[in-house]
C-alpha cells in the first residue's frame, strides 16, 4: 500500500535509535520505523493510494449516472447492488481513509514535532501502532469487495435496520467488515490523537508559549480533541451494531425494544464534529501558507483560536440537523436550526480573518498559495450552501437530494483535496529536499479547480430539481428524466474524467521532482516556523541542537528589521533590541 | 425560484420556495461580498516592486471593526433566516390542520402501498381501497398520511409537494399535505433502503373531486378491480402484498 | 529497534504534569465518552421501557454489591501502592499492586459465577433489551478490569526492582476510573428494578 521507495531520499534510516547500529533493513527503515516523519509518509502514501481507489469508484458510478445501463470501461456493468456498494465505499474511503490520514495523521505526524521543536512524538511506538491498525482497517475495508455478497452498500451512514440484518442489506459479511474496519480506524486515530495532544502539551521547545504555537499545530490538536470527544459514543454504537449483526441482539430493532433512531443520534453526534476534524487541519495549513506568501502576520491570531474553539464546541450541539425529517420530535428541529445557524458566526469570522490577512501584504502566487487561496474561495460556497440545509424549513425539500451532495463536496473537497495539495506543495521541499516544478504545478492546479467546479456546480441544480441521492438510474422517476437534467449529470461526469486526467500532472511532477527538482535548501520560502531551520529532509531526531523559541510564528515584515521574516528561534541581538 | 426547477403543487410549496429564495438572497449577498473582497485583495496586494508588506497584527481597534461588524451582521442575518425557517417548519411538520381525509402509506423493500377509505369514508372497513405504487388523492383537500415501514428505513418524498418524511419501522408518523394542482407526480424513496432503493418509485395522482369519485367507483367495483392492479415496474416484489382488494 | 529509547519529547513536561500521567488522563477521557455513549443509550431506552424492570429483577444484587465492595477495596490497595511508590519502596508497591490485581481477579470470578447462573436460567445476550445492555455494558467493563489487572501484574515485575515507579500512579488512576464506572453500572443495572 505504501510506496516507501520515495523515502529513499530521506535520511531517516541512516541513524538507528541506538548509536553504532547503522545497518537497518528495508523493513525496519520503512515499515517498522518509529520516526514520526516516516510514519507521516506511510499515512500520506496510504491515504493517496486510497484516494485513487476512491476516485476510481466515483468514476464508475458517475459513468453509470451519465450513461445508465452501459458497460463502464474499466469496470463492467453497474448493477443496483454494486452501485450501492460503490457509493458507500467511496464515501467511507474518502472521509475515513483519505481525509483523516492525510490531513490529520500525515501532516500532524510530520509537522507537530518539527514545528514545536522536539525530536519525535512523545510515544513513538504508539504512533507506529496507530499506523499499523490504520493499515489493517484499510485492508479489511478493501477485502470486503471480495467476499460473498459484496461490499456493504447501506450508505456511509450505515443506518439500521438496513445495516443490522443480512436479510435486508444482502451483504451480511460486507456490512460486518465495514463496521470492523471503521471501528479499527477509530482506534487508530484515537491513538494518533493522544500523541498529537500530549506531544503539543508537553513536548514544546523552551520558550514556546501557547500563543507561539503555529496555527496548523493548534488546529490538528483541536481536531484531535474534537475527534476524541465525539467518537466514543459511536464506538459504543459500533459495538451495539456489531452485536445486532452477529449475536442476535436487538439494540436497533424496534420489534425487540430497540430504536433505529438511536444509531442516527450516535452517528451524527460523531458525524458533525468529524466535519470539523477534517476541516480544521486544512484551515491550519492554509494559515501557514497565506502568511508566508503574503509576507504578513496573521490577522488576529487569537481571534482564530477563539473562533476555532467556539466552532468546535458548537459542533457538538448541532447533530440533529442531519435528522430533521428522520422522525424525531419536530420540536427538536427548532432548537437545532438555531444552533446550526449560530455556528455560521464563528466560522464566517474565521474566514474573514483569513481574507483580512491578505490586506497590506505582498502576495506571490506560487502553487501552494494558489491552492490556499482557492481553498478560501471554494469553501465559501460550501459554507453558504450549508445554510439551506441547516434551516429546517428549507431542509424538508433539500434533504437527501444532490444539493446535499454538492454542498458537502464543497466543504470536503476543499478540506481534503485542496488542503492536501496545498500542504503537499508547500512542505514538499521540506519532506523530500527538492522543489516541485511550478509550471506543472500550476497546470495541475487549474485543471483540478476547474474540473472540480464542473463536477459539483451542476449537482446543485439537479438537487434543486429534485434528484434524490443514491439512485443508480432515474428511469422510474419521470420528473427526473428530463433531458436537461441528464445533460447536467453528464457534464458532471465529464468533470470527473478531466479531474482524474489532470492528476497525472501531479504524479509526474511529484516523482520527477524527487530526483530532478532544484535542491531546496533549509528555508526556500523564507518562512519563520521551526521546521524550516533544519536540513531538508530533516534527519532522524530532527534538530542537531534543540531550538529555543523567542517569538510567535508569523513575524513577517516586522518594522525595523532588514529581512522581512524573523525565525521563531532567532535570538534577539542587542542591536535589534534597540531598534524595537 | 425553485419553481423553475420543480413544479410546486401543495399549499406549503410556495412558503418553502419563498424561504429558499430568502436564504439564497442573503447567503448570495455574503458569498459575493466575501469573494469580491478576496479577489480584490489578491489583485490589490499582489507583489510589486517598491511595495513593502505592512506589519498589521489584526488587534488594532480601527482594523478589528472589519471583523466585528460582519460578526454582528451575520448574527442579524441568521435571525432573519431562523425565524421564517422555524415558521415554515412548524406549518409543515409541527402543527397539523384538521384532516379531511386520511390515508395510510406503507413502505417496504422496495415498494409503496397505500390504504385509503372506500366509499364509506372510514378507514379499516371492508371497502378500504388498497393500492400499490399509486396513490389517488383529491385536490384542495387536507390529507393526513400515516406513514409506516415494514422493514427498514424509507423516506416518503413527493418533490412537487416539497414533502419528505422518513418512515421508521415500529412507528407511525403522521403528516399532512393539501394538493393544489391536478396531475400525476413522482413519489420517491429518499432514504437508502437496500438493493432496490433506485427502483422504489411511486406515483401520486391528484384529481378533481369528480375524477376522484369516478376512480373510487371504478376500483370499488369488484369486476374491474383487476384493471387497476399496479404497473409491474413500480414494485419489484409486490406479489406478497396488497393488490386492489375488498 | 531499541525498546527502551525514549524521545526527548517524552522527557519534557511543559505543562508540569509528567507525560505518562497526562496521557493516562487523556485515555480516561476518551474512555469516558465510550462508556458515556453506552450508558446514555441504556438510560434512554430504560426510561422508555418500564417493563425492563422485570428483567432487571432477575439480576443478583448481592453479587453486584459484593463486587462493588471488592473493587472499592482493590482501589484502596492501588492508593497504598501509589503511596509506597512515592516513598520509593518498590517491593512494597509491587505487593500492593498484586493485591489490587487480586481484587480484580475476585471481581471477575464473582462476575463469571453470576453470569454462568444467569445464562443457565436462560438469560443470554439476545434475550431482550435489558439483557443485551446488561451483558454489553458489564462485559465491556469486565474487559477493562481484565486489561487493568494484566497491565498491573506486568508493571509489578519492574516495580519490585524499584524501576519505573511513576507507572504505579498511572495504572492506579486507570483502576480508579474502572472502579468509578462500576459505581455507575451497579445502581443502573442491579438496583433500578
Amino acid at each position: 500500500m505504501t510506496t516507501p521507495a520515495t523515502g529513499a531520499h530521506a535520511h531517516a534510516g541512516s541513524h538507528g535509535h541506538e548509536p553504532g547500529h547503522h545497518e537497518t533493513s528495508f523493513f525496519h527503515k520503512y515499515l517498522w520505523s518509529t520516526d514520526h516523519k516516516m510514519i507521516a509518509m506511510q499515512y500520506l502514501f496510504t491515504g493517496a493510494a486510497l484516494a485513487l481507489i476512491g476516485g476510481y469508484l466515483a468514476y464508475v458510478f458517475r459513468m453509470q449516472l451519465a450513461f445508465p445501463g452501459h458497460v463502464v470501461p474499466g469496470y463492467g456493468l453497474v448493477t443496483p447492488n454494486r452501485y450501492n456498494s460503490l457509493v458507500t465505499i467511496h464515501g467511507s474511503i474518502m472521509i475515513f481513509w483519505v481525509a483523516m490520514p492525510v490531513l490529520v495523521a500525515a501532516f500532524g505526524n510530520f509537522l507537530i514535532p518539527l514545528m514545536i521543536g522536539c525530536d519525535d512524538m512523545v510515544f513513538p511506538r504508539i504512533n507506529r501502532l496507530s499506523y499499523q491498525i490504520f493499515l489493517l482497517s484499510a485492508l479489511i475495508l478493501l477485502s470486503s469487495f471480495l467476499v460473498k455478497g459484496g461490499a456493504f452498500g447501506g450508505a456511509w451512514t450505515s443506518y439500521p435496520p438496513l445495516s443490522a440484518k443480512g436479510i435486508y442489506n444482502l451483504s451480511p459479511l460486507g456490512s460486518t467488515l465495514w463496521l470492523v474496519a471503521v471501528a479499527l480506524e477509530f482506534v487508530a486515530f484515537l491513538l494518533g490523537g493522544l500523541n498529537f495532544i500530549v506531544t503539543t502539551m508537553n513536548g514544546r521547545a523552551p520558550g514556546m508559549r501557547m500563543w507561539d504555537i503555529p496555527v496548523v499545530v493548534w488546529m490538528i490538536v483541536i481536531a484531535s480533541v474534537l475527534f476524541m470527544a465525539s467518537v466514543g459514543p459511536l464506538i459504543a454504537g459500533a459495538i451495539m451494531l456489531l452485536f445486532d449483526q452477529r449475536l442476535g441482539t436487538g439494540f436497533f430493532d424496534p420489534g425487540r425494544g430497540g430504536d433505529p433512531l438511536l444509531w442516527q443520534h450516535l452517528f451524527w453526534f460523531f458525524g458533525h464534529p468529524e466535519v470539523y476534524v477534517v476541516l480544521l487541519p486544512a484551515l491550519g495549513i492554509v494559515a501557514e501558507i497565506i502568511t508566508v506568501f503574503a509576507r504578513k502576520k496573521l490577522f488576529g491570531y487569537r481571534t482564530i483560536l477563539y473562533t476555532t474553539w467556539a466552532t468546535g464546541v458548537l459542533s457538538f450541539v448541532v447533530w440533529a440537523h442531519h435528522q430533521f425529517i428522520a422522525g424525531i420530535d419536530p420540536r427538536m428541529a427548532n432548537v437545532f436550526t438555531i444552533t446550526t445557524l449560530l455556528i455560521s458566526v464563528p466560522i464566517t469570522e474565521m474566514i474573514f480573518v483569513y481574507i483580512a490577512t491578505l490586506y497590506g501584504g505582498s502576495i506571490q502566487f506560487t502553487t501552494p498559495m494558489l491552492w490556499a487561496l482557492s481553498f478560501i474561495a471554494e469553501f465559501l460556497i460550501g459554507g453558504v450552501t450549508g445554510i439551506f440545509l441547516g434551516a429546517s424549513g428549507a431542509d424538508i425539500y433539500f434533504h437527501d437530494t444532490y444539493f446535499v451532495v454538492a454542498h458537502f463536496h464543497y466543504t470536503f473537497f476543499p478540506s481534503a483535496i485542496i488542503g492536501m495539495f496545498a500542504g503537499l506543495t508547500f512542505w514538499y521541499p521540506k519532506m523530500f529536499g527538492r522543489m516541485l516544478n511550478e509550471t506543472l504545478g500550476k497546470i495541475h492546479f487549474w485543471g483540478t479547480i476547474i474540473a472540480f467546479n464542473m463536477i459539483f456546480l451542476p449537482l446543485f441544480i439537479t438537487g434543486a430539481a429534485g434528484d434524490q441521492r443514491r439512485i443508480y438510474d432515474y428511469a422510474l422517476f419521470p420528473e427526473q428524466m428530463r433531458p436537461e437534467l441528464q445533460h447536467l449529470r453528464q457534464l458532471s461526469t465529464v468533470g470527473v474524467m478531466i479531474l482524474m486526467t489532470f492528476q497525472v500532472f501531479f504524479l509526474v511532477n511529484f516523482f520527477w521532482s524527487l530526483k530532478h527538482g532544484k535542491r531546496a535548501g533549509e528555508n526556500p520560502w523564507l518562512s519563520n516556523t521551526l521546521e524550516w531551520t533544519v536540513p531538508s529532509p530533516p534527519p532522524h531526531g530532527n534538530f542537531a541542537e534543540l531550538p529555543t523559541v523567542y517569538r510567535g510564528p508569523y513575524e513577517y515584515a516586522t518594522p525595523g528589521r532588514k529581512e522581512d521574516y524573523w525565525p521563531q528561534n532567532a535570538p534577539i541581538t542587542p542591536l535589534e533590541e534597540g531598534a524595537l | 425560484m425553485l419553481e423553475r426547477f420543480a413544479t410546486g403543487a401543495s399549499t406549503y410549496a410556495p412558503s418553502i420556495d419563498h424561504l429558499i429564495l430568502l436564504i439564497a438572497v442573503i447567503v448570495g449577498f455574503w458569498l459575493i461580498v466575501a469573494e469580491i473582497a478576496l479577489f480584490w485583495l489578491m489583485a490589490r496586494f499582489r507583489r510589486r516592486d517598491g511595495h513593502a508588506p505592512q506589519y498589521v497584527t489584526g488587534e488594532e481597534k480601527h482594523l478589528t471593526k472589519w471583523v466585528t461588524i460582519p460578526h454582528f451582521l451575520v448574527i442579524a442575518c441568521d435571525l432573519v433566516i431562523i425565524v421564517p425557517a422555524i415558521l415554515v417548519w412548524m406549518n409543515v411538520k409541527q402543527t397539523l390542520p384538521p384532516a379531511q381525509e386520511t390515508v395510510r402509506v406503507f413502505s417496504q423493500q422496495w415498494a409503496w402501498s397505500f390504504q385509503q377509505p372506500g366509499p364509506d369514508g372510514i378507514l379499516d372497513t371492508a371497502d378500504d381501497i388498497r393500492t400499490v405504487g399509486e396513490l389517488h388523492v383529491k385536490e384542495n383537500t387536507v390529507y393526513h398520511f400515516e406513514l409506516r415501514s415494514r422493514d427498514v428505513l424509507h423516506s416518503f418524498s413527493v418533490p412537487v409537494f416539497r414533502l419528505k418524511q422518513d418512515a421508521v419501522p415500529g412507528r407511525t408518523i403522521v403528516g399532512w399535505f393539501k394538493a393544489t394542482r391536478t396531475g400525476t407526480f413522482d413519489i420517491q424513496c429518499t432514504q437508502m433502503c437496500g438493493m432496490g432503493h433506485g427502483l422504489m418509485a411511486g406515483r401520486i395522482v391528484v384529481e378533481t373531486p369528480q375524477q376522484h369519485a369516478a376512480w373510487m367507483k371504478r376500483v370499488s367495483s369488484p369486476a374491474l378491480a383487476a384493471s387497476v392492479a399496479p404497473s409491474s415496474d413500480t414494485a419489484a416484489d409486490n406479489s406478497k402484498i396488497a393488490e386492489v382488494s375488498r | 529497534m531499541s525498546t527502551t529509547a525514549r524521545s526527548i519529547a517524552n522527557l519534557r513536561s511543559v505543562t508540569g504534569i509528567p507525560t505518562a500521567r497526562l496521557v493516562t488522563w487523556w485515555v480516561i477521557a476518551s474512555e469516558i465518552f465510550i462508556f458515556g455513549g453506552l450508558l446514555a443509550s441504556y438510560v434512554m431506552h430504560r426510561l422508555a421501557h418500564p417493563e425492563w424492570g422485570i428483567a432487571a429483577s432477575h439480576t443478583n444484587t448481592a453479587a453486584g454489591a459484593t463486587n462493588t465492595f471488592v473493587l472499592l477495596t482493590s482501589s484502596l490497595f492501588a492508593v497504598l501502592a501509589h503511596k509506597a511508590a512515592d516513598a520509593h519502596d518498590g517491593p512494597k508497591a509491587a505487593k500492593f499492586l498484586r493485591l489490587t490485581a487480586l481484587g480484580g481477579l475476585v471481581f471477575l470470578t464473582i462476575k463469571g459465577l453470576e453470569w454462568t447462573h444467569e445464562i443457565r436460567e436462560g438469560f443470554v445476550l439476545a434475550s431482550g433489551g435489558f439483557w443485551s445492555f446488561y451483558y454489553t455494558v458489564a462485559g465491556l467493563h469486565a474487559l477493562h478490569v481484565l486489561a487493568g489487572l494484566i497491565i498491573m501484574l506486568v508493571f509489578a515485575v519492574d516495580v519490585a526492582k524499584n524501576e519505573n515507579l511513576p507507572r504505579v500512579q498511572c495504572i492506579g488512576l486507570y483502576w480508579h476510573f474502572v472502579d468509578i464506572i462500576w459505581i455507575f453500572l451497579f445502581p443502573l443495572l442491579y438496583i433500578a428494578k
